[in-house]
């Protein structure tokens, strides 16, 4: 039965607020409502703490998507969402629909989708188990993005063996529209009608949002039958629909069918109105027979809306679904009572007020505490990690392994150029996509480090931040807002909470910090396999403006000659490497440290650095540190591999030569200039306070680091060699 | 004259033909629907790429029933410029109006990025700004790009000269490693005896305009508004 | 009285000589599995179209135009057709 997953004191709750006893649909009804999934009952009073408004922000959190003002009337709609319980049971559908889904809540707010990036978490690529997931997560979003026609231009894959039983998979959406076509999910307006469209309900996916607010265990694999099943093709004629609507003006509000299909929709838009909707089950599409009340209300079929219209404009809207061959129903109207009434033909067979269902939702008070393991995880004495004897082969190892290697295998999958928009492509610090008929382009990123935030939450919740924000800026843009998915194990265990409330934390203070809000986001608590949690896996969406376009700067390195610079200072940190975790398989440490006014500098500086046209490219210095990065600088140019030569003076190389190369110092960045510019650059450096040092040249076959002096020689290996490495398929 | 992109539904980059006529060539461009059934004013048609409905059954086997395309094969047979690219090119193959068929990639994944391809005929009203043996840079974007036909038509179409693109290295040298899909004899794309229709793979419309880095794209556009105002005069 | 209602099945495969990239994938999948004694797959597919008030012979004549017109594509695709009657 369905209210498994409702408390003793919950059900009193629902006695209490109807004054009687529920009965079985009803009760249904409030157990999915009432889900962690959809009442975000643990999370909510800490996402209270992030900050959500600034001058460029259009719509907070609270609708389907955040929105920031963009500029020339238009609105930049974006939301990141994950689906990681269905695509572990069925890596395609479960990673389908949740392109699907979050498609759908970018245009219900009246934007043209034109950007998905995925952010993707799996076991290790070697195990044939999770070579099934991915190449089935991957299919999926291949196959229902290339479908739909919206560019998958970028993301973020890390494999760990913690995810073997929980991946994550985390699609973000970004959608175009004009101010005043920005969309609300409210039924307003009492005697308008509710209108359903698209694809008929079948029986599927009943209860997804409480499986979604549970723990796996062996069992889990037998709920397949509660993945829904997506149908790209009808998304598209849903999505080309909807924004014909919404261009005519014809709705007064809009709604995604998601989590908790019509009964999540019916409630929400009636308590974000203070209305009430009265609903005939009989009147919706169905796709089976014999389809009881309890199915029609739970199922969550995907690709369906609900519209709240005027009756005056309902015929136009009954033409323009014809003409994109969608069904649809008038299956209600908007009443003042404030209730949610579902009717079957004549009788009513639940009743309750829309507003019981969300805004009274229980919230849950749970305990906090640190993991007794923290110091464990914490203590790494550096002295036990040996300095490595071949820099070339530690440089090779890392290129291959799975978190730095090339990703072109997934993404080549991904359709990233339809709709024109495509500036940068994947594999660069963040994807840039031109705003047509404006001299603008929004820069993209998804980031988010979970060894750091395991072994500090509150550090690895700034450094998401930061280095979202870092890669925007090395890519010309100035950050406007975020999207935050925040994916952690059970809230119920005291140490999980801590992790999410001291992440929550650190993601708030950068926020703040860079006047970055938070426009929107999603918790997905619960994701742990017989005990044992995932680690602290926040994903942060950020987006930038470029204003014009020709500022979009790109990665690689350009040109012979080219001098090469590293903005930052670098310290003896190695905890929480790749290194580390690759070479010596620990993951261990104290994560790097973060001055937020260091990396604030930092951002200044490359802005200015790009504004002025004094850079040729621009790189975060991140995972793997600065070996990696000058490498990815070689390897990733478009014409192919180009060499460098990097020479370290001697008060630079003070630190553990392990750190100089593979450590992760924060606030870094690797820029190339023309040799017209190098005074330039440098005292515009200088003026914000940013260290800057002239390491090197742009040119030849190999990438070589040795010392000033020439003395010491760590790198010195063939570009087409590290390609090599770099490419290994998966 | 006035260029119509068919609109199907599916259909995905019927926008991005338009833009490019619209913005970067200052041409007049009208969508045509799916559901219309004539091509009245229009002077050379565009079959987009996409998922026409959904690519169900097989790629482009239903948009070949949508009630528009009886006026395409007319048009066609009137000796009407048509250009079909990517599902476009599906949808040419399934109605018959150009030989063979697609199957899967060998990969059996959907490949998307830049490929080589070599300019086979320049006489055609598509390529007459380009060289023979010219080679262009061009993005793919398909899952069913595997070009077959039997012996008979691959030498009927070399013997015609039908072939107009194959997939080669950048320095325009035949290979399996620079074959993406595994088409018969590297096939990218194909025309008809007359030279009026015209079939291929890969996307002109992605690579026609500074912003994006490439504009190779922009030579078979600006052949085929060589070849309308020719045929104006 | 209820309408005498049956269902065309249609068998679809790829000719012999046109590369099947699926059928070799699953041929090499079958193979790792430890089932060597295969000499090549080929992957096809089914459709079932229900037919109401027609005759098994009408039947007939509609499902072959249909395969002929959209369900198959005559250039890379054999076909081959049963009917069942139902209910």
């Amino acid at each position: 039965m369905a209210q498994g997953t409702l408390t003793a004191r919950e059900g009193y709750r629902i006695r209490e607020l109807l004054g009687r006893e529920p009965n079985e649909l009803e009760l249904g009804m409030f157990s999915v409502m009432w889900s962690e999934h959809c009442s975000y009952k643990t999370s909510k009073p800490y996402l209270k703490r992030l900050p959500t408004r600034g001058p460029h922000v259009l719509q907070e959190p609270g609708e389907n998507a955040g929105a920031v003002d963009i500029g020339n009337g238009l609105a930049a709609v974006f939301k990141m969402e994950s689906h990681n319980h269905p695509s572990f049971i069925e890596p395609f559908q479960g990673a389908a629909t949740g392109v699907g889904g979050i498609l759908r809540d970018i245009f219900t707010m009246g934007a043209r989708p034109i950007a998905l990036l995925d952010s993707l978490r799996f076991g290790s690529p070697d195990d044939k188990k999770n070579q099934h997931i991915i190449d089935g997560v991957v299919a999926g979003i291949s196959a229902y993005g290339n479908c739909v026609g919206v560019p998958t231009v970028g993301g973020a894959t890390i494999f760990n063996e913690i995810y073997e039983r929980n991946p994550l998979v985390n699609v973000f959406c970004l959608g175009i529209a004009r101010h005043s076509h920005l969309m609300r999910s409210q039924a307003a307006g009492v005697g308008n009608q509710v209108i359903y469209i698209g694809a008929k309900t079948g029986r599927d996916g009943i209860h997804g949002a409480t499986m979604a607010s549970d723990s796996f265990d062996d069992e889990s694999i037998s709920q397949r039958p509660t993945v829904q099943v997506g149908d790209p093709f009808i998304e598209k004629l849903l999505m080309e629909a909807s924004l014909e609507l919404v261009k005519r003006r014809l709705l007064v509000g809009i709604q995604d069918m998601g989590a908790a299909g019509l009964t999540g929709a019916s409630c929400e838009m009636a308590s974000g109105a203070g209305t009430g909707i009265e609903l005939d089950v009989e009147m919706v599409p169905r796709r089976e027979r014999g389809m009881t009340p309890y199915e029609v209300m739970l199922s969550e079929s995907q690709e369906r809306m609900l519209l709240v219209v005027k009756p005056d404009c309902a015929g136009d809207v009954l033409d323009i679904c014809t003409k994109w061959d969608l069904d649809a129903a008038v299956i209600g109207k908007v009443t003042d009572d404030g209730m949610l009434r579902i009717c079957k033909a004549d009788t009513v067979v639940a009743e309750m007020r829309a507003c019981a269902l969300t805004d009274e939702a229980p919230s849950e008070k749970r305990k906090s505490a640190p993991p007794q393991f923290q110091d464990t995880l914490q203590g790494l004495n550096d002295e036990l990690i040996p300095l490595p004897h071949d820099c070339n082969s530690v440089l090779l190892e890392l290129l291959g392994s799975p978190n730095l290697s090339n990703k072109a295998w997934i993404y080549e999958q991904y359709d990233f150029m339809v709709r024109t928009n495509t500036v940068i492509r994947p594999g660069s610090d963040s994807a840039v996509l031109r705003i047509k008929d404006t001299s603008t382009a929004l820069a993209i990123t998804v980031d988010g480090n979970p060894l750091y935030c395991l072994l500090n939450p509150y550090v690895g919740g700034v450094i998401a931040v930061a280095e979202a924000a870092r890669n925007l800026v090395c890519s010309g843009a100035k950050p406007l807002g975020l999207t935050d998915a925040l994916n952690f194990g059970n809230p119920e265990r005291p140490e999980i909470l801590w992790q999410f409330e001291l992440v929550i934390e650190g993601i708030s203070d950068a926020c703040k910090f860079f006047d970055v809000p938070v426009v929107s986001g999603n918790v997905s608590f619960y994701n742990e396999t017989n005990g044992i949690a995932v680690y602290p896996s926040p994903m942060i969406g950020m987006v930038g403006l470029i204003d014009p376009v020709e500022r979009a700067m790109s990665q690689w390195f350009k040109d012979d000659g080219h001098v090469v610079f590293l903005l930052g200072e670098t310290h003896d940190e190695i905890g929480g490497s790749e290194y580390v975790r690759v070479i010596h398989h620990r993951e261990q440490g104290v994560p790097p440290r973060l001055s937020l006014e260091t990396e604030g500098a930092l951002h200044t500086c490359l802005l200015l650095a790009i504004e002025g046209g004094l850079v040729c490219s621009a790189h975060d210095c991140a995972e793997g540190g600065l070996a990696i990065a000058l490498a990815e600088s070689c390897l990733s140019r478009p014409q192919g591999p180009i060499g460098a030569s990097i020479t370290i003076t001697p008060d630079f190389f003070d630190i553990r030569v392990d750190a100089l190369l593979f450590g992760e110092t924060q606030s870094r960045a690797i820029v190339t200039a023309e040799s017209a510019n190098v005074s330039e650059l440098e005292s515009l450096a200088r003026d914000v306070g940013v260290p800057i040092r002239k390491i090197g040249t742009v040119g030849g076959q190999h990438l070589r680091v040795k010392s000033s002096d020439l003395r010491l020689s760590w790198i010195d290996i063939d570009v087409d060699v590290m390609y090599d490495a770099w490419m290994r398929k998966k | 004259m006035t260029f119509g992109v068919v609109v199907f539904p599916g259909s995905n980059c019927d926008h991005d033909c338009y833009d490019v006529l619209k913005r970067v060539f200052a041409q007049q461009v009208e969508f045509v629907w799916h559901k219309d059934t004539l091509l009245d004013g229009i002077d050379a048609v565009i079959l987009p790429g996409g998922f026409s409905y959904g690519d169900y059954l097989r790629t482009g086997a239903i948009a070949q029933c949508s009630p528009i395309m009886g006026a395409v094969a007319s048009f066609a047979e009137r000796g009407g410029l048509v250009l079909g690219i990517c599902n476009g090119f599906q949808i040419l193959l399934e109605m018959g109006l150009l030989p063979g068929a697609m199957v899967r990639n060998t990969s059996l994944h959907f490949i998307c990025r830049d490929v080589h391809i070599r300019i086979e005929n320049s006489e055609t009203p598509f390529t007459n700004r380009c060289e023979t043996g010219q080679v262009l840079t061009i993005p793919i974007a398909h899952g069913e790009g595997n070009y077959f036909a039997d012996d008979a038509t691959l030498a009927s179409l070399n013997a015609h000269r039908q072939v107009v693109f194959r997939y080669t290295s950048s320095q325009g040298e035949l290979g399996s490693k620079s074959n993406p899909n595994g088409s018969c004899e590297h096939i990218a794309g194909i025309c008809n005896r007359q030279r009026n229709v015209i079939g291929m793979m890969p996307h002109p419309e992605r690579c026609a305009d500074a912003t994006l880095g490439n504009r190779d794209g922009q030579l078979l556009f600006a052949s085929m508004i060589d070849a309308l105002t020719a045929r104006c005069v | 009285m209820s309408e005498v209602s049956i269902t065309a099945r249609v068998y679809i495969t790829l000719k012999t000589g046109v590369v099947d990239p699926q059928g070799s994938a699953i041929e090499q999948a079958l193979k790792s599995l430890g089932f060597d004694a295969i000499d090549g797959v080929r992957v096809g597919r089914t459709i079932e179209v229900d037919f109401v008030g027609r005759t098994k012979d009408e039947v007939a004549k509609d499902i072959f135009a249909m395969c002929e017109r959209l369900l198959a594509n005559p250039v890379i695709e054999n076909y081959r057709v049963e009917t069942i009657p139902s209910s």
